[in-house]
């Protein structure tokens, strides 16, 4: 099938669907029938992107669009959109993750819940356009169209201090966001035609001395959007006064943006410079997993603890991706869906703690193993994916991954390590005071049944943490053509 | 007379004026002093309008050069005539509401 | 036939499957034939192989393709050979007794409980078998973790006693340290052989100069990951906490089967060891140095699971020391041998602490021989056999490492014995202050004190009888033996023999000297400890060294102090001190500032007109004085 005999591509249909249904959602849909139009919408993503699995046609990385219209043509801006592997894995990943979220709350009723789903889905429709935007207007407009309705949403829906902390998470990513824009204009500027795409960025020829800083323009920006070590402090704010159910669509879906834009614009825009810095970045990266293994071996609040695992996680991410290793990159990749989906897991875990309970904090909890035995299993093998034990998902990935950094330094990779060793000690801890040991006056009763929806995306879950877990081929074989294109363009100077 | 009396006398007008709007406190009198420094901008205008169209003349006797200075000038009395005109309204409903033109009643901008 | 080789863990996978799925709807029966059932599956299964591998069949069996990136190849592959067939059937065949033991031993336990306990266990034997069935390092890494897991699970089965969570934990946390080591070796191995596959790994390094910097390194950090597994200094202190899991437990994974993981892996990477000589002293140091450590604690300890848990420790350290002299083979025979009494001697304690109803103290026992006949005559055959006194097992294999360490290094030798006589003497101990002497428990103990059922007496038989008769696999040729373990395993270890060339073969008076010696002084001891424990047992509180080996060394303490406690202080300080005063302090700061300058400008806002148009009337003469001076 070629592009121009089709009516609407893949990634158009993806990108149009929840935006089109969120609208719908906000404007015409009343009251809790929202609930159900989003969560029927959301399956009908996950439909669109499984059978797009089935065509492999169109995706040779650089060299054609499969979508292509101008929208700003005196700008040099076309709206370009591709799905390539890497856009095929993130797709998957965000149209699987909302309707586990919808799923796992269908319980809860959200007030004004046109208003609230129809965000949710027009954050889902801007991810989806970050993750196939192959200009780089267009994936700056997805980049801030996915950021401004999580804003409401958790400025509105969230918990008590969430003006504050979602002020935080503004004012800090959206700095991150103008960082961006400049460099963005500054390559536009010194591209050969004046154009957006980005073909056109590889291109760029830049004065000497001065790539490295639209280097750190970019890089700050997505540092702060993964975030690493010390772009981090709004993240554990945000994760915790953000309703569950955002939080799982930021930690799960959204910080891969970071990641992902690291990979798809940074590599190749900017190869030489990233060769120059990586030893200061995966520095970086790495005393920040280890310092945040240590602290998240420190909190009490549930919430807070998930957020700085995933704060190493991300950490260990940038460090993989910056030691320019195939095996690296191909951890990376399937790293970024497997940490997504287990983290999705976790957060299910977590609001159904706190709803049931009324807390999170862990001090407060104890002995849900003999109260609420279903609950525990799925926590359980949940937290130990989190922490990649083997033939669970995470486990392929964090092998490649650390393989990659030790590829690129052996001390690297020994002091990264260590926080596989305080992952296992963070974890367990919470484990222990939460599950194990006598229930108390507030986890006496156990959670009770845990609602199908919840049972379902955790089951889900599970699944998926086995599946890919034993035979992670399919997933590395989706993003190896991804890989091979970066690794081509990096090792090509 | 040369230029410079012309300007001295039209820096002296704005003086006066801009000194009167800083340190009075009635609007009455700050409008006219607003008055003042137009005109002395006006006054300056057409001095140097007849300087510079003197000179032209000088070279070519069919020049037109420099009289378009005049026209800003009555540009600037309508512009200060419609002015005046909303000025003076605001000053007359201040009067009725406050029983006073003292601009320091004003200051509700700051809150 | 060596393609059925998946059946082997596919058997305890379905069980525990079944078990962990449909725990509510099972009958403690159904559950206990289910878990047992395809244990001896497995076993039956692993028998046939072991007859095809002796015909000759053996070899990489691979499955599909786990992990295909680039240069990285690394299959779901299962080797079965020599060495991967004795475990299989050191694994089933022990494990398949216990798994029977456990259905008498646990029945007190819920239904839904007495399921989740065969399921961990069922899982526990799929892990291992991966373990030892791994055709590459990767593989063997899974079942690593994986065994690591399931003792985790089982350590801490009663989950509500927070002691035995702690226990379950700190086992964890050790095992990880150990991983730590392993995977830093894994990608080393990656990145010098490029590949994890055991064939091109060995044939890779084959090629290599003895201790080339690169092997000792690996060598080491495996070393590391064994250390942590098999519960070697400085991360052997899990082990003995780890008897709070069920007694069967105890039995199965930290005595026979899991803590010889380590011993299994560095035989299974024989030829890296030879080639590393530095890391061999290293590992046969330690290995001696836990012997003896271990034994020592041992003899003043007087929970019944707790002396046998630091035997454990002890034994393994001899296992090390086998491997680090390179008696590869000997330390093999020492596993398969140590697990047949040691399980036998746990089973056994468990089912003294059964008759007890729970009670584990020694010192509130004695006297137990007529109560419990079957359970007194085969705990007395397995501290024999522990003790090294020949005929039975423990004699042969243990004298075959000793041997080994003594062409080494005499010094070696005559710690080994010292830490040989100890254990005769603390394993008498524990038999005298058990069985012999007087009945010192309440009477409501003694009223109820009774022998166990068949399915766990038919287990101790059979160890028992084990026990005695394992060693004539490995009768040396000084004893007009053949060593059929040495000959099957030949294959194996033939790099390893064709490097190392034994300088000097002990002569056969050596050899008997050696043994008599150390047999005779076994003999001493356990005279000794028996003729002084059976009347009086001490039951007074331990003074002096006594005190300090009844605390363990203090080194849990030792450990809790310079590494727990500084590190939960750094994280502390990162919490409270550099996260909120520093990093986050920093961002708060940035806006503090921007609120602060705004707040101060806006005192500009004044509201004086007069104040505005001064303002302005200055900004517009500062232009000017800029535009006409500067």
């Amino acid at each position: 099938m070629d592009a121009k005999d089709v009516l609407i591509t893949f990634p158009e249909l993806l990108l149009w669907f929840p935006l089109l249904s969120g609208l719908i959602a906000f404007l015409l849909v009343k009251g809790d029938s929202a609930k159900r139009w989003a969560t029927v919408s959301s399956f009908i993503s996950v439909a669109i992107v499984i059978t797009s699995l089935f065509f492999t046609d169109n995706n040779k990385y650089y060299n054609l669009n499969n979508v292509s219209y101008f929208w700003m043509p005196s700008l040099g801006s076309s709206f370009a959109l591709k799905y390539d592997g890497m856009a095929r894995m993130l797709c998957m990943l965000t149209s699987l993750a909302f309707p586990l979220v919808f799923l796992s709350t269908l319980k809860n009723n959200y007030k004004k819940p046109n208003a609230f789903y129809g965000l949710m889905l027009l954050t889902q429709a801007g991810l989806i356009g970050v993750f196939c935007a192959m200009d780089a207007l267009v994936f700056y407009f997805f980049w801030e169209l996915a950021l401004i309705p999580v804003y409401f949403l958790s400025s509105y829906w969230g918990g008590e201090r969430r003006i504050q902390a979602t002020f935080k998470f503004f004012v800090y990513t959206f700095a991150g966001s103008l960082l961006l824009l400049i460099g963005i204009i500054y390559v536009y500027l010194h591209t050969p035609e004046n154009t957006f795409s980005l073909k056109a960025f590889m291109e760029a020829k830049f004065p000497a001395g001065e790539g490295k800083f639209v280097f750190w323009l970019f890089f700050i920006a997505f540092a702060i959007k993964m975030p690493i070590f010390p772009f981090h402090t709004w993240q554990p704010d945000a994760y915790e006064q953000s309703p569950t159910a955002v939080t799982m669509i930021l930690s799960g879906v959204m910080v891969k943006m970071g990641v992902y834009a690291v990979l798809r614009w940074l590599l190749p825009v900017f190869p030489q410079e990233s060769a120059s810095f990586s030893g200061i970045i995966i520095w970086l990266s790495v005393i920040g997993m280890v310092y945040a293994s240590c602290i998240a071996w420190m909190q009490d609040d549930l919430k807070r603890l998930i957020a700085y695992s995933s704060i190493v996680h991300i950490g260990l991410m940038c460090a993989a991706i910056f030691s320019r290793q195939q095996s690296g990159f191909d951890g990376v990749m399937l790293q970024m869906f497997n940490h997504g989906i287990n983290i999705i897991g976790l957060w299910i875990v977590v609001e159904l703690i706190e709803k049931r309970l009324g807390t999170r904090k862990i001090s407060e909890l104890g002995g849900l193993a003999g109260t609420s035995p279903a609950l525990t299993i799925f926590l359980v093998i949940i937290a130990l994916a989190n922490i990649a034990l083997p033939l669970t998902n995470a486990f392929v990935g964090e092998f490649l991954m650390f393989n990659g950094l030790f590829a690129y330094d052996k001390w690297v990779a020994a002091v990264a390590l260590i926080s596989i060793i305080l992952a296992a000690v963070y974890t367990l801890n919470m484990v222990q005071k939460v599950f194990y040991g006598s229930a108390n006056s507030i986890t006496a009763g156990g959670i009770g049944s845990l609602g199908s929806g919840a049972f379902l995306a955790l089951s889900i879950v599970v699944i998926i943490v086995f599946v890919l877990g034993v035979y992670p081929k399919p997933l590395l074989g989706l993003t190896s053509e991804t890989v091979d294109l970066i690794k081509s363009r990096l090792t090509g100077l | 007379m040369t230029i410079q009396h012309y300007i001295f006398l039209s820096v002296a007008l704005f003086s006066i004026g801009i000194i009167g709007v800083l340190t009075r406190r009635n609007l009455i009198i700050i409008f006219m002093c607003v008055e003042l420094m137009l005109n002395s901008v006006n006054l300056l205008l057409v001095a140097f309008s007849k300087m510079h169209h003197l000179a032209a003349t000088a070279a070519d006797a069919a020049s037109k050069a420099g009289t378009d200075g005049q026209l800003f000038v009555f540009f600037i009395m309508v512009v200060a005539a419609a002015e005046v005109s909303v000025g003076l309204a605001i000053i007359v409903m201040m009067y009725r509401n406050t029983h006073s033109v003292d601009v320091n009643f004003l200051n509700r901008l700051k809150h | 036939m060596s393609k059925l080789v998946y059946l082997v863990p596919l058997f305890p996978l379905a069980g525990f499957l079944i078990n962990g799925l449909a725990r509510k709807r099972l009958s403690k029966s159904l559950t206990g034939i289910i878990g047992s059932g395809v244990i001896l599956a497995s076993f039956i299964v692993s028998i046939v192989l072991f007859y095809d591998v002796k015909a000759g069949h053996s070899g990489a069996v691979s499955l599909f393709d786990f992990i295909n990136t680039g240069t990285l190849k690394i299959p779901f592959a299962f080797q079965v050979d020599q060495l991967s067939s004795v475990f299989l059937l050191i694994i089933t065949g022990v494990g398949f007794l216990i798994h029977l033991y456990s259905t008498a031993y646990m029945h007190e336990e819920s239904n839904e409980h007495f399921a989740r306990y065969f399921a961990y266990l069922n899982l526990f034997v799929f892990s291992m078998l991966l373990l030892v069935l791994g055709g590459n390092y990767l593989i063997m890494f899974i079942g690593w973790e994986g065994v690591g897991l399931c003792s985790y699970l089982l350590i801490g089965y009663w989950f509500k006693n927070n002691d035995y969570t702690n226990a379950a934990k700190k086992a964890f946390i050790m095992n990880r340290i150990g991983d730590f080591g392993f995977l830093l070796a894994a990608f080393w191995m990656i990145q010098q052989f490029g590949s994890l596959t055991f064939a091109d790994v060995f044939s890779k390094a084959d090629g290599m100069k003895s201790n080339d910097m690169v092997l000792v390194g690996i060598t080491l950090l495996l070393f590391l990951g064994a250390a942590g597994k098999s519960a070697q200094i400085p991360l052997y202190t899990w082990l003995p906490d780890a008897m709070a899991g069920p007694t069967p437990v105890s039995a199965l994974i930290h005595a026979a089967t899991m803590v010889t993981a380590g011993i299994y892996m560095i035989a299974r990477s024989n030829i890296l060891y030879t080639l590393a000589p530095t890391t061999q002293g290293v590992v046969a140091a330690i290995g001696l140095a836990t012997a003896i450590l271990a034994a020592t604690i041992a003899l003043k300890q007087n929970d019944i699971k707790k002396v046998l848990a630091y035997s454990t420790v002890s034994q393994l350290g001899y296992m090390f020391l086998g491997l680090g002299v390179g008696a590869y083979t000997g330390a093999v025979f020492h596993v398969m041998t140590h697990a047949f009494f040691k399980a036998l001697l746990f089973l056994g304690a468990g089912s003294v602490i059964h008759a007890m109803h729970h009670e584990q103290d020694i010192r509130n026992m004695g006297g137990l021989k007529k109560h419990l006949p079957v359970t007194h005559w085969t705990f007395l055959i397995g501290c024999i056999a522990i003790a090294g006194i020949p005929p039975l097992s423990g004699f042969f294999s243990k004298d075959e490492i000793l041997a080994a360490a003594f062409s080494k290094n005499a010094v070696y030798w005559v710690v080994g014995v010292l830490g040989a006589i100890m254990t005769a003497f603390y394993m008498f101990r524990l038999y005298a202050t058990t069985f012999l002497g007087k009945f010192r428990g309440t009477h409501e103990q003694e009223h109820h004190l009774h022998e166990s059922p068949a399915a766990m007496t038919i287990p101790l038989i059979v160890l028992a009888i084990l026990s005695a008769v394992a060693g004539f696999v490995g009768v040396p040729a000084v004893l007009g033996g053949s060593h059929h373990l040495e000959h099957f395993l030949a294959p194996i270890f033939a790099g390893s023999v064709k490097k190392l060339q034994h300088a000097h073969h002990l002569d056969h008076n050596t050899e008997y000297m050696l043994m008599g010696a150390s047999v005779a002084l076994a003999a001493i001891a356990i005279l000794y400890a028996v003729s002084r424990f059976s009347k009086k047992p001490d039951l007074d509180e331990a003074t002096g060294l006594g005190k300090v080996l009844e605390n363990k060394w203090y080194v849990d303490e030792l450990y809790n102090n310079i590494i727990v406690k500084p590190l939960r202080n750094l994280s502390a300080f990162f919490n409270n001190v550099f996260e909120k005063m520093g990093v986050d302090g920093a961002v708060n700061g940035v806006g503090k500032l921007v609120n602060y300058g705004s707040r101060q400008l806006r005192l500009l806002q004044s509201g004086q007109v007069a104040a505005y148009i001064l303002m302005m009337v200055v900004a517009a003469l500062i232009l000017f004085i800029i535009q006409l001076f500067v």
